[in-house]
């Protein structure tokens, strides 16, 4: 009882002791006159340039209409890589002979990340949607795929054989048994498949011509503006975060619900 | 209702390159309605019969006949009760009872009917909405054995059913098995190690021994029953004391204990 007492303190401060040293000495360096100030802008000039993208179009928008852009696009790709992912996990778990078509195909082309797939999508989709949905989908879909196609293999023997003694057919076999035990897996997926998907989302942008947080930050690099390309990625940063957030919810819910 | 045939049946392991032999030259027919239990000691290949039966497991040599057709894979006409239950953990009661019904392609109303009908019987009324896991062990297995009757299947395949309860509700259990067997008697295939449950339970136990598994003697156990008039003593422990009970289990015990010395040298 008395670790964890002074564990709980001892853990905000030396949060608090990095946040603010980091900022410390941010500030030091931006002010120590070494570079310009549009070079290393300090931690307030940010803070105040982006206050200023909520309000001001920069890039044709208001920062709040590029971060709608980019989520639209991002729900897009991360929307399609569930719709693919989990019935592909589950087919490849239930019938070995898709498995073993699938496996190869899917271990080398999961090896190009996300933003290697940027000039391909650029010559296929130019600057339409399908470019970033594509690369969206790219950084969220091996997840998706991997933990689903785990957790319904884990899927304790008792139960496969209680579904093939109560004589389910291979649908039923999927969803009704397969699916539900590997929940708790897939969720774990969609966290980590959402966090990738995000992460892919300014290369997906830099080949989008007229809105989005990726391409609001090549705008501020062509102006030469090291605040705007930092206030576009701390709106990357907190959205990510909303997102991880929200996806733990669901998962503590879903696990409560079932009693773990 | 259908017979269960066991037919010279040898099972072989290959086990880093050696043969073991787990199952030699079984022989064994279980009558149509007739309650079988067999009982050894572990690793005699009990579990295994009663696998090959339900089709999830194979003979190396031999066969295995439900209904006079050989056993090729699980499915609903030879219904299983797990020792570990196996019920779906994010199902209800109502709908692990319903599972199977659906594959069989029973209609809405039929399925209704007997869904109702065993729950009421394994005394699940009320526990429709309830999850496995807001359930006691005994609860489960009733559930799980619901499930399997509720298929009317030819034959039904328990599997040490008893075997994660703890005593007392164990007893209660058998004493309804019982109730449910004399009732509706069907052909049951019966996996235990304990010898009063199956001499409680049976109309003819196989004791088999092990390395390999094979049969060691089968006694009838109905014919002393019926003689004796065991059923009209609705509690087990009335059953344990008569003397005809008594021998039997003796019996039974030195055939099982012989294994263990022969072990032991």
């Amino acid at each position: 009882m008395l670790q964890p007492r002074l564990q709980a303190p001892r853990f905000a401060t030396l949060t608090a002791v990095g946040a603010g040293g980091f900022v410390l000495i941010w500030t030091a360096a931006a002010l120590a006159g070494l570079t310009s100030r549009e070079f290393l802008p300090t931690p307030w000039d940010v803070l105040q340039r982006f206050a200023q993208l909520v309000v001001e179009p920069f890039a044709g928008h208001t920062l709040f209409v590029h971060l709608l852009s980019s989520f639209q696009r991002y729900a897009m790709g991360f929307v399609l890589a569930v719709v693919v992912g989990i019935p592909l996990g589950l087919l490849m778990a239930w019938f070995g002979w898709i498995d073993r078509i699938v496996t190869p195909l899917f271990e080398a082309v999961r090896f190009v990340a996300p933003i290697a797939w940027v000039p391909f999508a650029a010559l296929w989709f130019g600057t339409g949607i399908g470019g970033p949905v594509l690369i969206i989908f790219m950084g969220a879909f091996p997840p998706v795929l991997i933990n689903t196609y785990r957790g319904a293999k884990n899927v304790d023997r008792k139960y496969i054989e209680a579904t093939q003694m109560l004589g389910a057919s291979n649908w039923r076999a999927m969803t009704q048994v397969l699916l539900p035990a590997a929940v708790p897996s897939i969720v774990a997926g969609l966290r980590v498949s959402a966090g990738l998907g995000w992460q892919s989302l300014v290369g997906a942008e830099l080949i989008v011509a007229s809105s989005g947080v990726g391409y609001l930050m090549v705008k501020g690099q062509a102006a030469v503006s090291t605040s705007t390309v930092m206030s576009g990625m701390i709106a990357i940063g907190v959205v990510g975060i909303v997102i991880d957030v929200a996806l733990r919810k669901l998962q503590q819910a879903i696990e409560a619900r079932r009693g773990i | 209702m259908a017979t269960i045939q066991f037919e010279s049946v040898e099972r072989v392991f290959r086990q880093n390159g050696t043969d073991f032999v787990a199952l030699k030259d079984v022989n064994l027919e279980v009558r149509e309605r007739e309650f079988v239990a067999i009982v050894g000691p572990s690793g005699c290949g009990k579990t295994t019969c009663m696998r090959m039966a339900a089709g999830l497991e194979h003979p190396t040599g031999g066969s295995v006949k439900v209904d006079h057709e050989v056993v090729r894979r699980p499915g609903p006409d030879r219904a299983v009760v797990f020792q570990q239950f196996a019920l779906f953990p994010w199902k209800t009661v109502w709908d692990n009872v319903e599972f199977g019904l659906i594959s069989l392609g029973v209609d809405a109303a039929e399925r209704k009917r007997r869904i109702e009908h065993y729950i009421g019987l394994m005394g699940l009324g009320g526990y429709e909405r309830a999850f496995p896991h807001q359930l006691s062990g005994g609860m489960q297995q009733r559930v799980a054995i619901a499930r399997a009757y509720v298929l009317d299947p030819k034959v039904l395949l328990m599997d040490e059913p008893f075997g994660a309860l703890d005593a007392q509700t164990r007893v209660v259990m058998q004493e309804e098995l019982v109730r449910l067997a004399r009732q509706h008697p069907r052909t049951v295939l019966f996996i235990t190690h304990a010898v009063e449950e199956a001499v409680y339970l049976a109309d003819r136990i196989v004791v088999m021994s092990r390395r390999p598994g094979t049969i060691r003697e089968i006694i009838d156990v109905k014919t002393i029953r019926d003689a004796e008039n065991w059923d009209q003593h609705a509690r087990i422990e009335d059953v344990m004391d008569l003397p005809s009970f008594v021998h039997l289990r003796t019996h039974i015990w030195k055939l099982l204990r012989d294994q263990l010395g022969a072990d032991v040298h």
